[in-house]
């Protein structure tokens, strides 16, 4: 037999071709390859959650080769001497010789629990980057719903992963939350039993807990988080108003080979970051805390930073139980079952919400800049502000012991905080915004300060404005002339410049480090401005 | 601004037109997805001898490259030969994690630098336009689809043949039960496990290593984390037992005051209260001996020692049940018999 001869160069085209000839798949591809993204940095929040989400599937991955969820008592025998002959759960053990006795473990352990706050973190940023900007509106409603899912199942797989250890302040953590689940009415001892398997602390939790974690809850996030991108890439992505920017387009680059080479450079650099944090920055050093004992606990018990704003809610609450008929409602329920409930119900359904309110039915596509809708952002940050007061009161001890304050007043304070904060943030937000627009707006009226002071024939000095919008008055004149209905029709909405470098004034930089390697470009501040005064009109 | 205007007006380029240039190919591509490259313009004339900037940038990015693999073997060296088993004290050991993530990260920084800097440096520069095509289906597909969803029903004739539709209600819906029943197994009956811990009369109070307790071991002002005096008492399978025992100076002693049925529970300066915080469960076990307050460290509940433990601040409701504990013959402390209330936290079914 002959064999073929084998061209090395016609590889790629025959192996395509091969394909090609069974799944018909060159257009597809192409339009794939093809798909506009939209540059701006904020688009990239999303993605350090899942470029975070994908190395905590790798780190997570090597993780079960080692971890063992039994609960069954052994007696520690490794490397770590202070824990030597104690008795403490397989579970426990296990995490111990992860950190101590498995090459590479620690790190290993490091970057997955920096790479879970890292996801929780970037999912919370990239949440509130589109609550500001409106990019929530229809018709993204649905993706709105299945972020909000993703932040709940990231909370939950959080949880269960700081839990299976079964260290001291895991089962801290764990004994709370078979509080809270007691303390749903009606059903709450019977639910308890079924989830611990018996009265706590029981045989089952961790390993029950363990099957979430690895195998049940990253499932429901790998179908979320694919149907979150699904969506992104049948909708496409919202744009910033801008030059050329409508409501029927997408401006940007074209995903290969401009965006996936930033968006590949930018996995690597989150990917480098938490190997940074995991080689350099201690997390959860558990061996610390020893195994869980049911009279043990520390002071400073605090849990991660996506289940601290409960337990601030839990110490601000007062003590109020319900009791009547013989029947129970316990304080607990309402700061840890009620209060998320109500929290993560209207976050869900906030785009129906804000659309009813308003009457906006509308199709969007285009962002509206945060200052822009006064009351929206107003709200927003008083919800941050609640949020955030809940999280600080979540460490309040810790406040109280470093600056010597008294925890009562610490506590106290945070609940008069969560009353007055709101409020006072919205009122703030809102007379910022309407700040900023009116500055923009004075802008478009008076044009650019441009530092240089003219003296007139008759004695006056004036500043110099650069104007913004052409055609309207003469130069130095500032447009004094506009009238109001002119400005307004003038204000788009967009980023208006405001310092002389946008028109190109002070000419670009030279390129080089120690000694330059080009001639710069001549400055041409009059081209810049005429391009700016066009983009006001196309934008119309 | 673009670099050959005239191919990308031109509607359907012919593709075996021999002067069809590949990036003609690339825009006709485009175009047919809908997506219009409307700038497009080389960084550097590839047809001119490379330039002094061009070749820095060259250079620059294999040093990221380069840098990648230099680092990455650091990671494989360091992994397989740096001393990583964990010692006490300050040795070579406890750099393995540090240097560990130093090379993973210096490797993939150098990925990461080196197509970022390619991307914004050596491609040429770009903006693309793609239309949208928002909203919803045509009207046509609307009413096609519409009618062929519509036809099942017809089709079936579920209209026409009710029983059917009975059938399937009644058939169909406990095969739902069915799918849901077996976690059943999971149901555990709370029974009175809430409301009993492993003290029963006589039990002796131990401590963690199963040792009894004599008065005289605890000094006054003093405290002592006990457990039931049985086996597996002092384990996590009485995690609701751990119970606190107070040795009260004389002069507070004096000062306490507890409700009436509370009145014989304590053996003379000696009291002894659930460790399990009535609030949420954690152990309330930092005790503040001038004050004579326990707090709880998980969300600050405080309980007055000197008042049966009722709680004076934070979000505990209730104050930390009582063991009635006393002396046996031979001088260990007992309990009298169990908690009189369930302790820890509370529950629906707990009345008051």
């Amino acid at each position: 037999m002959k064999l073929p001869k084998i061209k090395p160069a016609e590889l790629p085209a025959k192996g395509a071709a091969w394909a090609d000839d069974r799944l018909a798949a060159a257009g597809p591809v192409r339009r794939m390859m093809n798909k506009v993204f939209p540059d701006h940095w904020s688009f990239l929040l999303g993605e350090i959650a899942l470029y975070s989400f994908i190395v905590l599937l790798l780190t997570g991955t090597f993780l079960t080769l080692f971890f063992d969820p039994s609960m069954t008592e052994v007696v520690y025998d490794g490397s770590y001497a202070p824990l030597r002959g104690v008795e403490m759960s397989q579970a426990y053990a296990s995490s111990l010789d992860i950190s101590f006795d498995v090459r590479g473990g620690l790190i290993m352990r490091q970057i997955h629990h920096w790479a879970a706050l890292l996801f929780m973190a970037a999912i919370v940023v990239h949440m509130l980057r589109v609550f500001f900007t409106g990019a929530f509106r229809r018709p993204r409603e649905l993706n709105w719903i299945i972020g909000i899912g993703l932040l709940l199942m990231g909370l939950a797989e959080g949880f269960a992963g700081y839990s299976i250890p079964d260290d001291a302040l895991s089962g801290t953590g764990l004994r709370i939350v078979n509080a809270i689940i007691l303390s749903i009415p009606l059903v709450g001892s019977w639910l308890a039993f079924a989830v611990f398997g018996g009265e706590f602390p029981g045989h089952a939790i961790v390993p029950r807990l363990y099957i979430a974690h690895v195998l049940i809850i990253p499932g429901v996030l790998v179908a979320l988080i694919s149907a979150h991108m699904a969506l992104l890439v049948k909708q496409k992505h919202t744009q910033w108003p801008g030059r050329g920017h409508t409501e029927q387009n997408v401006v940007g680059h074209r995903m290969v080979p401009g965006f996936a080479a930033k968006a590949g450079g930018f996995f690597m650099m989150v990917f480098a970051m938490l190997a940074l944090l995991g080689g350099w920055f201690q997390i959860n050093p558990i061996w610390l805390f020893g195994p869980y004992k049911g009279e043990v606990v520390s002071a400073g018990s605090q849990p991660d930073f996506y289940v601290g704003w409960l337990d601030g809610s839990t110490r601000l609450w007062p003590a109020w139980d319900i009791t009547a008929f013989g029947y129970t409602i316990p304080a607990v329920f309402w700061p840890t079952v009620v209060l998320p409930g109500v929290v993560f119900t209207i976050a869900g359904l906030w785009p129906f919400i804000e659309a009813r309110f308003i009457g906006d039915r509308a199709h969007h596509n285009l962002l509206q800049r945060p200052r822009d809708v006064p009351w929206r952002t107003a709200l927003g940050v008083a919800a941050v502000t609640f949020m955030t007061v809940l999280l600080i009161s979540g460490g309040n001890d810790i406040i109280a012991e470093k600056f010597n304050i008294s925890l009562n007043a610490m506590t106290w304070a945070g609940r008069i905080a969560l009353i007055a904060g709101p409020p006072l943030a919205y009122f703030l937000t809102h007379r910022i915004c309407l700040g900023l627009q009116q500055h923009d707006r004075m802008v478009l009226a008076h044009g650019v300060e441009t530092g240089t002071i003219k003296r007139l024939p008759h004695g006056e000095f004036i500043e110099v404005h650069q104007p913004v919008i052409g055609g309207n008055g003469h130069e130095g004149d500032g447009g004094h002339g506009s009238s109001a209905a002119e400005i307004e029709a003038s204000y788009k909405q967009i980023p208006v410049p405001k310092k002389m470098n946008k028109f190109g004034a002070g000419g670009p930089a030279t390129r080089g480090f120690f000694r330059s390697i080009e001639e710069p470009d001549a400055p041409e501040p009059s081209t810049a401005v005429a391009t700016r005064s066009e983009d006001g009109d196309r934008q119309a | 601004m673009s670099n050959n205007p005239s191919s990308a007006q031109t509607p359907g380029t012919a593709l075996d037109d021999s002067s069809v240039t590949q990036l003609d190919l690339v825009r006709e591509g485009a175009r047919r997805d809908g997506v219009e490259i409307a700038h497009y313009r080389p960084r550097f004339n590839v047809d001119s001898p490379k330039s002094r900037a061009e070749k820095r940038i060259e250079r620059t990015i294999a040093l990221c490259f380069l840098l990648t693999g230099v680092a990455a073997l650091g990671f494989v060296a360091i992994f397989a030969f740096w001393e990583w088993k964990y010692q006490p004290g300050a040795g070579a050991d406890k750099w393995f994690t540090p240097l560990l993530g130093t090379a993973m990260a210096v490797a993939l920084l150098g990925i990461g630098f080196g197509l970022i800097i390619w991307h914004k440096k050596l491609m040429p520069e770009e903006v693309a336009i793609q239309d949208r095509h928002d909203g919803a289906s045509s009207d046509d597909d609307r009413v096609l689809t519409g009618a062929t969803f519509a036809n099942l029903a017809t089709e079936a004739g579920i209209k026409r043949r009710p029983l059917l539709k009975g059938a399937i209600a009644f058939g169909l819906a406990p095969v739902g039960l069915m799918a849901v029943a077996p976690l059943g197994a999971l149901v555990k009956d709370p029974g009175n496990k809430l409301y009993t811990t492993g003290f029963t009369k006589g039990v002796r109070l131990v401590r963690l290593d199963g040792s009894p307790v004599r008065p005289d071991d605890i000094a006054a002002g003093g405290i002592e984390t006990v457990f039931p005096g049985i086996p597996g008492g002092t384990t996590n399978e009485y995690a609701d037992s751990p119970t606190l025992l107070i040795h009260l100076r004389q002069a507070d002693s004096a000062k306490v005051r507890v409700p009436a049925k509370y009145a014989d529970f304590h053996y003379g300066s000696y009291y002894a209260y659930s460790k399990i915080c009535t609030h949420a469960g954690c152990p309330a076990s930092l005790y503040e001996q001038q004050t004579q307050r326990l707090l709880c460290p998980c969300h600050q509940s405080q309980f007055d020692v000197l008042r049966g433990c009722k709680p004076t601040f934070g979000p505990a409701t209730r104050a930390l049940p009582q063991l009635p504990i006393s002396v046996d013959s031979q001088g260990f402390f007992i309990a009298t018999s169990d908690y009189k209330e369930p302790i820890g936290p509370a529950f629906w079914e707990r009345s008051a």
